[in-house]
Order: structure tokens, then C-alpha cells, then sequence
């Protein structure tokens, strides 16, 4: 009986086995081949005039995407400096203030902010701030960039507290500091790095959002001035050269989408080297 | 038996009630519903080195958490009855915990200096931390005198900038001493403070804890009878009681527990081991 049962049992294990196999090899095929593909294409269209010069006009040749990535960094500039005091202060509420009811209702709700659709956040952002004020503009980017962010940071920065031992919290306590104090010198600088990292996720996860932008920053033809007007930014860029007919700018757009993956991809890198360095 | 037990120390003492700094009455701890430490009353002297023995899980370190009411630290954990220190309940309604703590210092099982704090840093956290703003010549003369008494200056001179975590196992529970002892409290409770620790490192931190007996009360706990019998001049014997609340069986001096127990449950616990 047992015999009989055995051979079956062999054959789901390696079924089973064959199909995780599968599956992991489509997911690292597909980003081989997106990656590659964006970087042949980028590297052959990028140069240095790309990152210093404006964008020219259909049909001239040259020019660049110089106002956008001013005006990406500032928007996620913009989104950072709300969304990282924001996030942090909500996950170390999480992990160390809140009571369970209270905590566990925000970070349900931080769950939720963070499923919900960027389109979805930055309709929200147009109806709440560009319509009242009548403007597209930078500001509202941030926002609804920074809406984005927050969750991202939150839960990372509450996984890192959460991962600082109970006995060096103890033994801040056993010294007669208070529970406060010890959270700002103990507990977060032994989270850092786990917070750090979590804010550089933030950032790649919005530097390349492209449809809260759509309703808020909207775009822009001329350098970055003022934070209450339109400002331009490099997926905005992408979005609209990518989608013309015309053969300067589709290059460019594949040189913006080129620089854009860098980033997240180093970003990405970075953060594993610091959580393996932890870790050791 | 009787070789390692102090008696110069054990029976330097006649005591009266003045010489009592913490008086335990009628103390009981909790964990949510379960009662981990039941009915405990005892008075522990100044200036002297009282020990807790008794098996694993018995209620030794809830108790010793008890005294500088680290024990609320744990979710769920509460305390009834009363602790008197110099005349005053450290559990009365109003009293800050944190000003107790900074009395009645700690020192844990594990060592557990802060891995993001230099050595210095690290010794003085206590001060640093609970103050504004703190001179720097003078944290560093505190280190120094307290990195002394802790009997580590000489080793641990030359790496004052180092992360305190890169210290041995037993330098970084000197170190943790020494930094109890930077908060100046007057009692100090260890929880089993050389069970990491190597023979060698161990003696180390017993004279250190006969010494420090000039100016400190320390408590400790301890599995090792033998340290207790070397260091201590009051021991308390605790055992589970059926409904696995940790009773105190016996207290009082070491000499008289170690040789002459009152109780049969002490005797067989001390023999049971040794005899
Ligand atoms: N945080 C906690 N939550 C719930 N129960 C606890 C907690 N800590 C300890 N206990 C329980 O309280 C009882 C006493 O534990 P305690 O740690 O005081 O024992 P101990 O005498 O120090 O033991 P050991 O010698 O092994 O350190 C045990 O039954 C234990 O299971
Ligand atoms: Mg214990």
C-alpha cells in the first residue's frame, strides 16, 4: 500500500517542483528582458546633451530632458520631505505607542492607502487641491506623490522598530530614561538603516509614477520656477514622446525611461546591500 | 559545604530597622491572570549583597522587577502590594517610575550595552539621555570613575570611541554595570549577571559586587549556589507553590540558610546539589 502510494507522491513533488520552477523563471526572464531591452535602446540615445539640454520642438533634432529631471527631483524632493516626517512619526507610533485597537486600525488603514490605485490618488489630489486653487501645479504633485509614499515608509519604519530587541529598550528604562527619550535615542537609531531603506523604496516607487502626475503636475514646456504653477517631469516626458510620431523624441523617450530605471534599479541595490550588512 | 560560604561577612551584621533600605510587603506580581509571585514579604539590608535562589521559572526575576517596577514593562504585567523605599511605597499612586529607576538601577542576564553608542557614550547614556544638555569634560571624568569601579578603565581605555558592542562578553556586562553605576542609584539588581559569563569574567564581577557593597545595595539573582554563598549576606530561597505562583520559603542570612536552613524544601534544594 505504502508502495503503491509512494510513486504518485514522487511525481506531485516533482510536478509541484517543476511548476515553482516555472514560475520563477518567467518572473526573472521577463525583468532580464524588459531590462535588457530598455538599456539597449537607452544607452544608444543617451548622451550628455540629453541631461543638460531643454526639450526642442517636433521635428528639430536634439535637445533634451533637462527641465524634467530638474522637475522630477522636485517633486520627489517635494513628496520626500512631506511623506518621510510623516511616515516615520506614523511607524513609530505603530510600533511603539499606539494601543493594539488603535494601532491595528492604522495600519489597516495604511494597507489600504497603500492599494490604492495612483490614478485613484492623484484624482483625489486634483479634486481636493488643483480645483480650489484653479492651477496645476508642482505642489499638488507633491502631495499626491507624498499620499503615495507615506504607507511605504510607515511600514517600513514600523518592521525596523519592531526588530530593535526588548533588552536594549530595557535597558533604557532600567536607567531612568523616559519611554520617549528612549525611543529617539535608542530604538530609532538601531532601526536607521531598516528606515533609510524604507524611504529609498519610497522614493523609486514614486519617482516613476506617471498618473497622479497627470492630474496635478501636468507638465510643463518651460524651466521650473514656481512651485504653485504646472512643472514637467521625466515619466510625464515619456508618456508624451512615447506616444508621438515623432523619431527625436521616441528616442528620447526611451533615454528617459533608460535613466529612470537606473534609478530605481540602484536604488533597489542599495537598499539589499544595506539590509544584507545588517543582517551580518 | 560550609568552605565557600562568607562567614566573615555573613555575620559581620547585626541589623535593625534602619539599616533596611527596601521593605517588601505583602508583594504580589502578575502576568495578565496568571500570579507569578505570591505573597512575598521581605526586608533587604543596605549596603549589602542579598541574593535570590530557587529553580528556573520559580519567580526570580519577576520579583527582582518587581523593586524598580520594571516588571509593568511587560504587556500585561501589574504588581499588587508595596514596596518601601527609604519610607516611601515605590508603588504609590502618583509615584514616576522613572525617578525609581533612576534609585534602583539594573543590570540584565544578557549584556546588553547599546550597539549604536560608543564605550563612553554607552556609560554614561543614563545622564546623557535624561538631561538636556550634558558638559562634555565631565562625561568623560564620569565614564572614567565609573569604568573604574566597574573594573574595566584599564582594558577599555584605549577604545573609548569604539561601538560598545565590540567589547567581550564579559567586558560588555562590566560595561553595563559601569553604566548602572553612572546613574548614581543606590541599589543595583542583578538578574543573573555572569550566567554568560566565563569562570574568570564571573570572579571578576563577584569581587567587583563585594566592592561596590561600600557605597551600593545590590540584589542578585543567581542559579549558582556557590556565588551566592561567596557573595551574599541575605539569601532568599524561592520555590513554585502548587498553583505555580513563585513563593519566597526562606530569607535570611546566607550562613544560617547555607548550614542551618529552617526549612526542609531549602535544605533539600541546597544539598540536592551539593551534598
Ligand atoms: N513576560 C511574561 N509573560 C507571561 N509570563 C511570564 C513572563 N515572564 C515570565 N513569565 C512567567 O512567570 C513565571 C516566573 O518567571 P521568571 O522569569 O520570574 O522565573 P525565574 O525564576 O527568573 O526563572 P529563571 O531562573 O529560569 O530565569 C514563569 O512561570 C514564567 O513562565
Ligand atoms: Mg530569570
Amino acid at each position: 500500500m505504502a508502495k503503491h502510494a509512494l510513486l504518485p507522491r514522487k511525481m506531485i513533488n516533482f510536478f509541484m517542483l517543476g511548476l515553482c520552477a516555472l514560475g520563477a523563471g518567467a518572473a526573472i526572464l521577463v525583468v532580464c528582458l524588459m531590462l535588457g531591452y530598455i538599456m539597449v535602446q537607452g544607452l544608444s540615445f543617451i548622451n550628455l546633451d540629453f541631461i543638460i539640454s531643454p526639450s526642442v520642438g517636433p521635428g528639430q533634432q536634439g535637445g533634451g530632458m533637462r527641465d524634467e529631471i530638474i522637475g522630477t527631483l522636485v517633486l520627489v524632493g517635494l513628496g520626500s520631505l512631506i511623506a518621510v516626517p510623516l511616515g516615520m512619526l506614523t511607524g513609530v507610533f505603530l510600533s511603539e505607542f499606539g494601543s493594539p485597537r488603535v494601532a491595528s486600525a492604522v495600519r489597516f488603514a495604511a494597507d489600504v492607502l497603500a492599494g490604492v490605485p495612483s490614478i485613484v490618488i492623484g484624482v483625489f489630489a486634483y479634486i481636493v487641491i488643483v480645483s480650489p486653487m484653479k492651477s496645476y501645479s508642482a505642489f499638488s504633485a507633491g502631495i499626491a506623490l507624498a499620499i503615495i509614499m507615506v504607507p511605504v515608509v510607515a511600514r517600513t519604519t514600523e518592521e525596523s522598530m519592531r526588530l530593535v530587541p526588548l533588552s536594549l529598550r530595557e535597558a533604557a528604562l532600567a536607567l531612568g530614561i523616559t519611554r520617549w527619550r528612549s525611543v529617539i535615542f535608542v530604538a530609532i537609531p538601531g532601526a536607521l538603516t531598516g528606515i533609510v531603506a524604507g524611504i529609498m523604496l519610497g522614493v523609486a516607487r514614486i519617482a516613476g509614477e506617471t498618473a497622479p502626475l497627470l492630474f496635478t503636475a501636468l507638465g510643463s514646456n518651460f524651466p521650473f520656477d514656481d512651485l504653485m504653477r504646472p512643472i514637467s517631469a521625466l515619466p510625464l516626458q515619456i508618456y508624451r514622446y512615447a506616444m508621438s510620431p515623432d523619431g527625436n523624441w521616441q528616442e528620447q523617450a526611451w533615454a528617459g525611461a533608460f535613466l529612470l530605471v537606473m534609478l530605481v534599479l540602484v536604488i533597489s541595490l542599495v537598499v539589499r546591500w544595506m539590509s544584507r550588512k545588517r543582517r551580518t | 559545604m560550609e568552605s565557600f560560604i562568607n562567614t566573615e561577612l555573613s555575620s559581620r551584621k547585626s541589623l535593625n530597622d534602619s539599616d533596611y533600605i527596601l521593605q517588601v510587603e505583602e508583594l504580589n506580581a502578575f502576568y495578565g491572570s496568571f500570579r507569578a509571585v505570591k505573597n512575598v514579604n521581605m526586608s533587604i539590608p543596605a549596603r549589602a549583597v542579598t541574593a535570590i535562589i530557587g529553580p528556573s521559572g520559580c519567580g526570580k526575576s519577576t520579583l527582582l522587577r518587581c523593586f524598580n517596577r520594571m516588571h509593568e514593562v511587560a504587556h500585561g504585567a501589574r504588581v499588587e502590594g508595596r514596596v518601601m523605599f527609604d519610607d516611601n511605597n515605590i508603588y504609590a499612586t502618583g509615584t514616576d517610575p522613572v525617578r525609581i529607576r533612576c534609585h534602583i538601577g539594573m543590570v540584565f542576564q544578557k549584556p546588553n550595552p547599546f550597539p549604536t553608542m560608543s564605550v563612553l557614550d554607552n556609560v554614561v547614556a543614563g545622564r546623557r539621555l535624561s538631561s538636556l544638555w550634558t558638559k562634555r569634560s565631565e562625561m568623560e571624568e564620569l565614564a572614567e570613575k565609573c569604568l573604574r569601579q566597574a573594573a574595566l578603565w584599564d582594558e577599555v581605555k584605549d577604545k573609548l570611541k569604539q561601538s560598545g558592542a565590540s567589547l567581550s562578553g564579559g567586558q560588555q556586562q562590566r560595561l553595563c554595570i559601569a553604566r548602572a553605576l553612572a546613574v548614581q542609584p543606590e541599589i543595583i539588581l542583578m538578574d543573573e549577571p555572569c550566567s554568560a559569563l566565563d569562570p574568570i569574567a564571573t570572579l571578576k564581577i563577584e569581587d567587583l559586587m563585594r566592592t561596590l557593597t561600600e557605597e551600593y545595595t545590590i540584589v542578585v539573582v543567581t542559579h549558582n549556589m556557590q556565588q551566592a554563598g561567596r557573595v551574599s549576606d541575605m539569601t532568599a530561597f524561592m520555590l513554585m507553590s502548587d498553583d505555580r505562583a513563585g513563593e519566597l520559603v526562606e530569607y535570611d542570612t546566607t550562613q544560617r540558610v547555607f548550614t542551618n536552613p529552617k526549612d526542609k524544601r531549602t535544605e533539600d534544594y541546597i544539598t540536592g546539589r551539593f551534598g
